[in-house]
């Protein structure tokens, strides 16, 4: 298991260099000066513009440029934001628990929802319900999730009134940030009302987020709760008696969520990508917001940035999954 | 006794087997879904083809008088626009047959451009072998490692945000999947003994590659360009949305949907038809795309 | 009155050819301590017949039979509740491929103790111990230790083992066996069907041994029952079966034995196939194949009828020498 694990490092390690290094020439490929580009100011006047090529290290060659790029990442120097001259890393650190909070909550709602259904869609297969849910789930992942996260507004929040139509809490809650997670902070805040309302903010953003990972996971459970249903061993279990919920939920489910699981680990880039979207419609602190706005304001360095920590987000995930199925695969395990 | 015959065989009635297009074209009715899709699918892209002849309007021509006007069944309707208008009175009929067309024009684009490099590249791995194919795998993965609307986005930040660049950024998201699925295709084909007959028989690389082996690989790719179709006009929606792919006042249906979050109150026609556009033309390419897998996969058929 | 009594069993599956019947007419007795063996070709039925007694075939199939006794109860009278009391305890069946019978997800030991915690055969905390001795019983080294085993660390003689330790956990009175060393080395074969036998003595249980090796049959089996095509064409004792067969089927399977063939330079084979969903015959099902068959065989089904020395589902049953009796003219084969 362990030569297992280091092998799998083994192989991000080179992949994380090749990233940073693109990411390192985004300045450089986007439209304009770089040295203006990290400034973010045009027209500089040609004395501070040597100034500042030489701080910023733009007269060295290419690939120094790049060693001293990848020490500064390693230090965990981003640049610093041309519109709040903040450095980035402390910009992303503070907005990425909203997109935590959100992903995960919406990978739950995606996961407890989508096993169950696709486990009885495999079990009735064939049925009014299997149809049915098939048609839903391949309807879910047919949705602009911009789009529905808007209808969704309309319906639940202004037609119905039943949820709130964007941020994180009410605005007359004032909530002490220590976790970065409302839900967590606003439980231990001293206003009583405070978590119902951050509870009631999450709910819509988890839906619309959830949405594509949840009809992904059930056509994905159901697929292999039917291979799974037609082994052998299955048999075996039947005819040793034992009763149908039983052969489904313990001997059947287990082997279906192998391929589940390498599934769920895929979800985390689209998850990502959905989130960028479902935070612009929500107006919801997150980095999705944060970087798409980054390009309307021609905030470069974030782009830069934040790109690289999502990236590098997206690898470590990828590697959990990894060493998450080599667990649950015995024939890896020993 | 005479007369006797002590050998004795049993006509069996046998059908000649069925051409195999025939047999697939079975094999994929038998989905109803996937034959609404494709019902679906030759609509729009008639009407896209047609446009010029449907639309009632000028996609974006503004009628200056009939600012969010509601559509036909609601209070205030006209029936000159049957889906009412847009904000600076844009008929709102008109620009989603027009999108249409661009969605369809899009969706091709991106397929073609990722479908045949995919392809070229999957193949030269497989067949290359060694660091050529270590290589190339190695860019697939990075290019799979950033979130695929997040890299759009970027890609368009460089290149600036136009319909055409939004295109691109698009395909070169979508690059990876066709690569992989050639190169591991043409690589379980290259095991099989009639390859290996024809490298015996002094066949050349190129000639393997493109005459003998590609073929065969066309049943997996066919049925990924299908569900691709779909993935690229999500992103391409999604990046109008944005603001970072077709600029108004092109009728993209991603970009009508753009600054449509402040109508939700007043006028929530101009949310919600181009978004059902989106999705009828998403779902029905998802719907033949499965039932394309269904039909060309012998192990799912009963 | 025997253990296991089934008369007429019939399993047919409903396809998109149509509707087929993969076994019709099937009587079976068994009694207590005795070896039955079901001879057959792939495609004859034989394990189709078995899993309808264990209740395993599903839709499409439909499995109908005028009499299924175990031990005087009414299997096709159980609630699918009660049903599942009695198999897995009573009535249990070790199968062909022992890799892929087996759960890759539970270790082995988990699975055999599974059969006893559901059953309740044994209180909780014994479980583990009888589970060793299961292991041991069945032959396989430092039991023990292979507990914690998954399927895929053993050899396929060892999944054959555990298999049989996991059906005779609660002590079952009978035994199915299907094909069970087919899919095993040759050397490993032997040991298994000895392990069987021995178990079967010891235990008194009824086995049902499901085999198209007739080198097996032989060595094992009280009594046969040959099946074809879905259909049974000859049950006897197994002495009196090999010495003189009663269908022509039976005595086709024999001659094609290498410990038959005399002196002669190529051993005889049964020509054609054995009939699928499209091509059933009309009359005798064998009748195409069959090297005595005449118009009367494709005109009319044969019925089991009573032989010396058993049933047949002949017209022309063969007698002692082997010539098809009450035939007009007998045909050199």
């Amino acid at each position: 298991m362990l030569r297992f694990l280091l092998r799998r490092v083994g192989l991000v390690i080179p992949t994380f260099v090749a990233v940073t290094f693109l990411s390192f020439l985004l300045i450089h490929l986007v439209p304009g000066d770089p040295i203006e580009v990290r400034a973010g100011e045009r027209g500089i006047d040609p004395q501070r513009l040597a100034l500042l090529r030489h701080e910023y290290g733009l007269d060295q060659p290419l690939w120094k440029q790049f060693l001293r790029y990848e020490g500064q990442v390693a230090s965990g120097d981003l640049g610093v934001s041309v519109v709040t001259r903040e450095p980035v890393w402390n910009e992303f650190t503070t907005l990425f628990p909203a997109t935590l909070e959100l992903a995960t909550c919406a990978i739950l709602f995606a996961i407890l929802v989508g096993i169950p259904l696709g486990v009885i869609a495999a079990v009735k297969r064939g049925s009014a319900y299997d149809y049915g849910l098939m048609g839903l789930s391949v309807t879910g992942a047919s949705m602009p999730i911009f789009w529905w996260g808007l209808m969704a507004i309309l319906i639940f929040s202004v037609a119905l009134g039943w949820t709130p139509v964007s941020g994180r809490i009410s605005d007359q809650f004032y909530v002490e940030q220590w976790s970065g997670f409302m839900l967590i902070d606003a439980w231990y805040s001293d206003d009583k009302g405070a978590f119902a309302s951050a509870v009631s903010h999450l709910i819509l953003p988890t839906i619309v987020l959830g949405t594509v990972p949840l009809a992904t996971i059930a056509r994905m459970t159901r697929s292999a709760m039917l291979e799974v249903l037609s082994e052998d061993y299955i048999r075996t279990a039947r005819a040793k008696g034992m009763a149908p919920r039983r052969v489904v939920v313990i001997h059947a489910l287990r082997n279906a969520l192998i391929p589940v699981v390498t599934v769920l680990g895929l979800q985390v880039g689209g998850l990502l990508g959905g989130a960028i979207l479902t935070e612009t419609i929500f107006a919801w602190p997150g980095v999705g917001h944060w970087l798409v706005e980054s390009i309307q304001r021609r905030d470069y360095p974030v782009l830069q940035g934040g790109t690289l920590l999502i990236a590098t987000l997206v690898i470590l995930v990828n590697l959990s999954v990894d060493v998450a199925y080599g667990y649950l695969n015995p024939r890896i395990r020993r | 006794m005479s007369g006797v015959e002590n050998i004795v065989t049993v006509p069996i009635a046998a059908e000649a087997p069925p051409g195999s297009l025939r047999l697939f074209w079975k094999a994929f009715a038998e989905n109803r879904g996937a034959v609404g899709g494709l019902c679906v699918l030759v609509l729009l892209v008639l009407a896209a083809v047609f446009a010029d002849v449907v639309a009632p309007h000028s996609p974006i021509e503004q009628f200056r008088d009939h600012f969010l006007t509601p559509p036909i069944w609601q209070a205030g309707g006209d029936p000159t626009f049957p889906l009412g208008t847009d904000d600076v009175g844009r008929d709102m009929l008109s620009r989603l047959i027009y999108g249409a067309r661009l969605s369809l024009i899009i969706g091709f684009t991106v397929v073609t451009l990722s479908l045949t490099t995919g392809t070229v590249l999957g193949l030269t791995a497989a067949f290359a072998g060694g660091l050529i194919d270590i290589t190339l795998m190695r860019l697939m993965d990075i290019i799979l490692v950033f979130p695929s609307l997040l890299l759009a986005i970027v890609i368009v930040a460089i290149l600036g945000p136009s319909l055409f660049n939004a295109t691109f950024a698009v395909a070169v998201v979508l690059l990876p999947g066709y690569t992989r699925l050639a190169r591991a295709s043409a690589l379980s084909e290259l095991a099989r003994d009639y390859v290996v007959a024809t490298r015996s028989a002094g066949a050349g690389r190129f000639r393997l590659m493109f005459d003998t082996v590609l073929p065969n690989c066309m049943a997996p790719l066919i049925v990924q360009a299908s569900l691709g179709f779909s993935g690229a006009i999500l992103d391409a929606a999604a990046l109008g949305f944005l603001g970072l792919g077709a600029q108004p006042p092109t009728p993209e249906w991603g970009t009508m949907l753009a600054g449509a979050l402040q109508f939700y109150q007043r006028a929530w026609w101009v949310l919600t038809f181009p978004g059902l556009a989106i999705l009828i033309t998403v779902l029905a390419f998802n719907l033949v795309g499965d039932g394309l897998r269904d039909a060309l996969d012998p192990k799912l058929r009963r | 009155m025997a253990l296991l009594e089934i008369r007429n069993l019939a399993v047919e599956f409903a396809t998109a050819r149509g509707r087929f019947r993969a076994v019709e007419g099937i009587d079976i007795d068994v009694d207590e301590s005795e070896v039955l063996c079901i001879v057959g070709e792939s495609g004859s039925g034989k394990s189709v017949a078995m899993l309808a007694v264990m209740g395993l075939i599903a839709f499409p199939g439909r499995v109908t039979a005028d009499v299924m006794r175990f031990g005087g109860t009414d299997l096709l009278g159980l609630s699918p509740r009660q049903r599942r009391h009695v198999v897995g305890k009573d009535i249990a069946m070790v199968f062909q491929e022992p890799m892929t019978s087996l759960n890759p997800c539970y270790p082995v030991g988990w699975q055999i103790g599974e059969a006893l915690r559901v059953h309740r055969a044994v209180p909780r905390r014994k479980v583990r111990a009888r589970v060793v001795q299961l292991l041991e019983q069945v032959g396989i080294p430092s039991p023990a230790t292979r507990l914690r085993a998954f399927p895929h660390q053993l050899s396929g003689g060892m999944n054959q083992r555990v298999m049989i330790a996991m059906a005779i956990a609660c002590n079952p009175r009978v035994l199915i066996a299907d094909e069970p060393t087919t899919a095993l080395d040759v050397t490993i074969q032997k040991q298994i069907l000895d392990l069987l036998v021995a178990l079967q003595r010891e235990h008194r249980m009824a086995l049902v041994l499901i085999t198209h090796d007739m080198g097996v049959v032989a060595e094992t089996a009280h009594r046969v029952q040959v099946m074809y095509a879905g259909q049974t064409v000859e049950t006897q004792a197994t002495d009196s079966l090999f010495a003189a067969p009663r269908h022509p089927y039976t005595a086709a399977l024999l001659d094609a034995l290498p410990e038959r063939a005399r002196g002669r330079a190529r051993l005889p084979t049964i020509p054609g196939v054995v009939p699928g969903i499209d091509d059933r015959p009309s009359g005798c099902l064998f009748q195409p194949r069959c090297a005595f068959a005449t118009p009367h065989c494709v005109a009319v089904r044969p019925a089991l009828a009573e032989v010396p020395g058993g049933r047949s589902r002949c017209h022309y049953w063969l007698d002692d020498a082997g010539h098809p009796t009450g035939h007009d003219r007998a045909v050199a084969a």
